[in-house]
This record gives C-alpha cells, structure tokens and sequence, in this order.
C-alpha cells in the first residue's frame, strides 16, 4: 500500500514531521503532494537520510515526491 | 537520537558570509556588539517611521531593505516567487510583537545573540539558554501537534506587498523626507549596509539558513543541516572580530546583566519564533519572495518594536524594566495559550 501525505499548504517543520512520522511507522513507500520548494528540499533529505530512493514530479503548480525503500 | 552529519555547504557558506559582515559592519560604522541586528533594526527603522519617539534608535537601516529584496532579486532568478499565506495571520502578527519584545528585553534577535557571543560578550549566553528552552518548548508544541494552518496561494499582488515597502523604504532613506527621522548615528555608509543585506539575503534564499531552524532540527529530528550554518556564523565572526581587535572579553557594549531576564526574553522569542516557523532573519528573507504571512510577522515586529520603546518595555544598558518584565510574562502566557489552542485537525495532517 502507498502511503499519501498532502502537505500542500503546510511550511516547514511540518511537512518533514508528517513525512517521519509515516517513516517511523513502517512505511516503504510514500507519495508526497507538496507545494512549497523548502519543504521539497527538506522532504528529499530526509527521505535520503533514511535511506529511500526519491523521484520527484511535477504537476503544475505543485510536486508530487515518490519515496521507495 | 543520534544526529546525522553531512555537510551543507550552502548554509555554511551562508554563516560564512552573515559571520564575516556581522563583524566587519561594526567597523563600517554600525553599532559596538551590534553589527547586525535584525530586531533592533526593525527597532531603529520604527523610530525612523515615528512609530515610536526616542530620536537616537531613529534611522531606517539599508540592511533591513536588504534583507527583504536580495531573496527577492534571487527568487525572481530562479522562478522561486510565489504568493502564499492564509495560515493565521493575525496570530503571526501578535506572535512577531512579542517575540521582538523578548528580544528587545534581552537585547538583540538571535543572530545578534551570536555575534554577540563572537565578540566575547558572555551575557549573551544567558540569551542563548533562554533561546534553547524556548525552542524547546516550541518543539514540544509541534510534537503536540501544534500548527497554524495551512497557507493558500494567492494572487501575486499580495506578494509584492513586502518588496515593494522595502523599496519605498529605499526611496524614504535616500529622499531623506523630512518626517524622517534620523537621529541614530552609529551606522556604516548606506550603500555598504544595504549591500550586504542583499548578499547575505541572496545565500539565505538558497540555502534556507535560519538560526532557529538550526537549534529546532536538532532537537527535533536530529538533523544538524541548518545549525552548521549557526555555527558557521559563530565561528566566523569570531574570527573576524579577533582580526579586526573587537573580541573584549566580558560585559560588552548595549547589554545589561540581569540573568533571569536575558533568559526569559529570549525564551520568550524561541518559543514564538518556533511556532513562526523561522528567525526574525529568516521572515524576511520569506517575505521577499512571496510568503506573504512571513511579511505579516515582519510588520507585527515592526509595530511590537514601536510599542516596546512606547511602553517603555525594552531593556537599556542599565537593565529591564518593570514594564518589561511584565510584557515577558505576559507574552510566554498568550504563547502558551496560542500553543495549546492551536493543534492539527483532522483536514491537517491525516489526509490520504
């Protein structure tokens, strides 16, 4: 199962702690809708901390990043 | 929790370049212990505006226009421009008025808190664990659940409201307009000051850096990305005051020695500037390129620095006033209660 997150809207810290917390929970792959360049950044680090494979893409006015472990 | 180290060479060289002008400004001209300040600047450019009336802290300063239209120049570069907010403003308002009330009782933002420190000035480090604690208690909010919302995009319009005032700033500086005032000295030449207040804007758009951020993720998540540009800016500018003969260890120039209230001061800003989501610095930076809530916590400083001289609230070398030391505690209070009443909704952080 692919885990959603929307952080659309939401500055950092938060994006990054809804995106841990799916992390700590087990996750191995998650989708992430986000809206802001920051939070792209932030997401990407510490989806790579963890050791996951990111792709991002873009649609419109927004990013979508794909994290498998 | 064990912290993850990997060097983020944008932010570094970011602290790099803040530590090197923090020091070197104060030889320009700007004032002893106080290269660069960006709640006191606020304070000055308040004065300048007549939003308060001590004559001498009256003076537009270039490297707040700086600060706000460098990440503007480089946002507009790199397509980075984009109009968001919605997420609480007029809690970011009041939140950014008490914050630079704390600040202005310990006397300085964070980052004057570290040149501060780089100068040998080790009443700062009161500041520094009072900052600390109410980072820390910020962060357990969050943990919480703590948020202010979602932000919208909006129509470019309102993104440009932040720019252009720091432009109309630059005008009223050079035009030098009568209902201006003028009467803080202590500055370095105004094309120097504003210059760098660009560059250093400019590295901070890329790079993010936020010395609250920096102290946050570390306790937060253990990552040190952005407190290697905190210390980079320590370091640094500890350098540059060592070459430039300006380290004096001890008590140093505008600051005062009451422990319990260069603690609580800054408890009080790293609290606020927690739930804000960035240092004073940092919301201006935002606010250059589009946030426009970060804009409205700029303006929120801007009026709580007029009410901090009004009501006689900031400190003086000579120390804090009971005014003062009431505004402190009644703003940890208000904090506390926007920390509490303030938490994910179910539309927050639960969807898909």
């Amino acid at each position: 199962m692919v885990k959603k997150i929307d952080v659309r809207g939401f500055s950092c810290p938060q994006p990054v702690m809804l995106v841990k917390k799916a992390i700590d929970a087990g996750e191995n792959e998650i989708v992430v809708m986000v809206n802001d360049e920051v939070a792209v950044g932030n997401v990407q680090r510490l989806a790579q901390n963890n050791g996951f494979t990111v792709e991002i893409k873009r649609q419109q006015d927004e990013k979508l990043i794909k994290l498998k472990k | 929790m064990l912290i993850k180290f990997k060097p983020a060479w944008w932010v570094i060289i970011t602290g790099t370049v803040f530590g090197a002008f923090f020091a070197s400004l104060i030889k320009w001209g700007n004032p002893p212990n106080m290269g660069v300040c960006a709640v006191c600047f606020l304070r000055d450019t308040a004065g300048a505006l007549g939003l308060h009336r001590i004559d001498t802290l009256s003076y537009i300063r270039p490297e707040i226009i700086g600060f706000i239209l460098g990440s503007t120049i480089i946002a507009l570069i790199t397509r980075e421009f984009k109009t968001m907010g919605g997420s609480s403003p007029i809690l970011r308002l009041l939140i950014g008025a008490f914050v630079t009330i704390g600040a202005l009782v310990f006397l300085g933002c964070p980052i004057r808190m570290l040149g501060r420190i780089a100068g040998g000035d080790w009443v700062a480090l009161e500041g520094l664990l009072g900052l600390v604690v109410g980072i820390y208690i910020g962060v357990q909010f969050l943990k919480a659940g703590f948020n202010l919302g979602r932000m919208q995009i909006l129509p470019s319009s309102s993104g440009w409201v932040m720019p252009l005032i720091a432009i109309g700033l630059l005008i009223l500086l050079v035009a030098k307009l009568e209902f201006i005032g003028f009467g803080g000295k202590t500055h370095a030449p105004l094309i120097v000051s504003l210059v760098a207040g660009l560059i250093v804007s400019g590295f901070a758009q890329r790079s993010r850096f936020c010395t609250i951020g920096g102290i946050r993720d570390l306790i937060l998540i253990g990552d040190s990305h952005l407190f290697q540009g905190f210390i980079a800016l320590l370091v640094v500018a500890f350098i540059f005051n060592l070459i430039l003969g300006q380290f004096n260890p001890g008590k140093l120039p505008i600051a005062h020695m009451e422990f319990i209230w260069n603690f609580a001061g800054m408890l009080l800003a790293g609290l606020g500037l927690v739930m804000l989501g960035g240092c004073p610095f940092r919301q201006m930076v935002m606010s250059g390129y589009g946030n426009t809530d970060a804009g409205i916590t700029v303006l929120g400083m801007l009026f709580g620095a007029g009410l901090a001289h009004n009501f006689k609230l900031a400190a003086s070398p000579q120390g804090v006033s009971l005014n003062g030391k009431i505004a402190v505690l009644l703003g940890i209070i208000i904090l506390l209660i926007i920390g509490f009443t303030n938490r994910e909704t179910t539309e927050g952080a639960k969807n898909g």
